[in-house]
């Protein structure tokens, strides 16, 4: 039983609608803060490319003007930080994670995403197919700002955003799961925003 | 799942204000005792649960302002249109109850164990506080690590700690500057912080410093860029960001 805080009433300001796609703990935002472990990086393009690997073998990589060459989807999602905030409503234009695994033999069954910068995220890969997870390169019809992981980011919008991983250079497919970066400092290792995953043993 | 089976649940519990102090106008640290508290390491944060008494709640994380094996404090910055930080810094008081858990966060911490080379903090505005927990950390273990810290605030009544930070040691070297006020005959550093401030205070980049950000956004961005640009590894530059006025 928590104990009552004399004299809080908080604030309740989102409506009956938003509050049906809020999970538990968040609060909508309207701005879209930043959150990162170190320096934003700044790959050039020419340098850029995103590679599909296993065991240590690339099985397929994209330059810049090739993963812009893929068919790609206009998505509009709901975004959740574990910090609390989640953003309504953000629209993304992006490359089916499907699309990519179309093209290459693999037995993963997780994924463990890989940055600049180092950082790095896991997946089950059952969470990034049929149609739930992409990598997006434009936001809100602009090219995706490096603060806010451009050139490309991961965007697995139904789980907590640090999923979303920014600078996205490629997914490494395994067999067995691997904890990521925050992963290994204590955040949970699905992060599921309505069960409210935020660090482990949640 | 790999990775989690040894790491304990952060259940929430119930903390007493044992103090408050007003740090600023808009800045006070409350100091909390917490029964079971585990123990924290220097930079990290927790989170604060308050329930209305029609079962509302509203939860938000702080920084840790105190060292690792002194009792918990947090550091809280009143925001203006914030849900949270106004109860914290004006209905809150001794003897009051609160639900906290943590320690959270394995990666913006000091243990002291790097010693070899020196420790660049940059703060700015309420970015200070988990610096207080290091640098009250490096005192107690008697730790001889050279320090700077970098301190941007608007200006002097808004600086946090500064008595403590004016007594700070030998070996900690505190340098602010005053981005919107300065007092009459200031002497310190005036403006925001650019990158010949930077490049003046920070140690040179051979000396392989670690490196500590904390602040609003648009200030840690400009200050890691900027470190970068020094020679500084990415690698040895770890940020922390609030959304300042932007997060409730």
């Amino acid at each position: 039983m928590s104990p009552i805080s004399r004299g809080f009433h908080g604030r309740r300001h989102e409506t009956a609608a938003d509050t049906a796609r809020v999970p538990p703990g968040q609060y909508v935002t309207s701005d879209f803060p930043v959150l990162s472990a170190g320096p934003t990086p700044h790959t050039p393009l020419q340098d850029w490319t995103f590679s599909l690997r296993q065991a240590g073998t690339d099985l397929r990589t994209w330059t810049w003007p090739e993963l812009l060459a893929l068919p790609a989807e206009d998505v509009t999602v709901d975004i959740h930080c574990v910090t609390r905030w989640s953003k309504l409503d953000t629209s993304w234009r992006a490359v089916p994670i499907d699309t990519l695994l179309a093209d290459v033999d693999h037995q993963g069954t997780y994924a463990l995403a890989f940055c600049d910068g180092g950082y790095t995220t896991n997946v089950p890969l059952a969470d990034l197919t049929a149609g739930q997870a992409w990598v997006a390169y434009s936001y809100d019809g602009q090219p995706l700002p490096p603060e806010h992981g451009g050139p490309a980011r991961l965007l697995v919008p139904h789980l907590y955003f640090w999923k979303s991983a920014k600078w996205v250079r490629g997914l490494d497919l395994l067999a067995a799961d691997e904890p990521g970066f925050w992963e290994r400092y204590g955040y949970h290792n699905y992060g599921d925003p309505w069960r409210e995953q935020r660090y482990a043993g949640d | 799942m790999a990775g989690t089976a040894v790491r304990g649940r952060l259940t929430w519990q119930v903390a007493t204000v044992e103090t408050v102090r007003d740090e600023t106008a808009s800045v006070r640290t409350i100091g909390l005792a917490v029964p079971d508290w585990a123990g924290h390491t220097a930079g990290q944060h927790l989170d604060v649960r308050l329930t209305a008494e029609d079962g509302y709640s509203a939860e938000r994380s702080y920084s840790i302002a105190s060292a690792p094996g002194e009792p918990v404090a947090i550091t809280v910055e009143r925001l203006d249109d914030g849900e949270v930080s106004p109860y914290l810094t004006e209905e809150l008081r001794s003897g009051d109850e609160i639900e906290i858990r943590g320690p959270i966060g394995g990666y913006f911490i000091w243990t002291g164990d790097d010693a070899a080379t020196p420790l660049l903090l940059v703060a700015g505005g309420s970015g200070v506080v988990p610096f207080r927990s290091i640098i009250r950390h490096r005192h107690n273990l008697g730790s001889d690590v050279s320090v700077r810290l970098l301190y941007s605030a608007r200006s002097l009544p808004d600086v946090i700690y500064r008595a403590e930070l004016d007594d700070a040691g030998d070996g900690v070297a505190v340098i602010f500057t005053l981005t919107r006020q300065q007092p009459p005959g200031w002497t310190g550093h005036s403006g925001r912080v650019d990158q010949r401030l930077l490049a003046e205070t920070a140690w040179p980049a051979h000396q392989d410093p670690l490196t500590f950000v904390c602040g609003p956004t648009p200030f840690v961005e400009a200050m890691a860029s900027g470190l970068v640009e020094l020679g500084y590894p990415a690698g040895r530059i770890k940020t922390e960001r609030y959304g300042g006025a932007e997060a409730p």
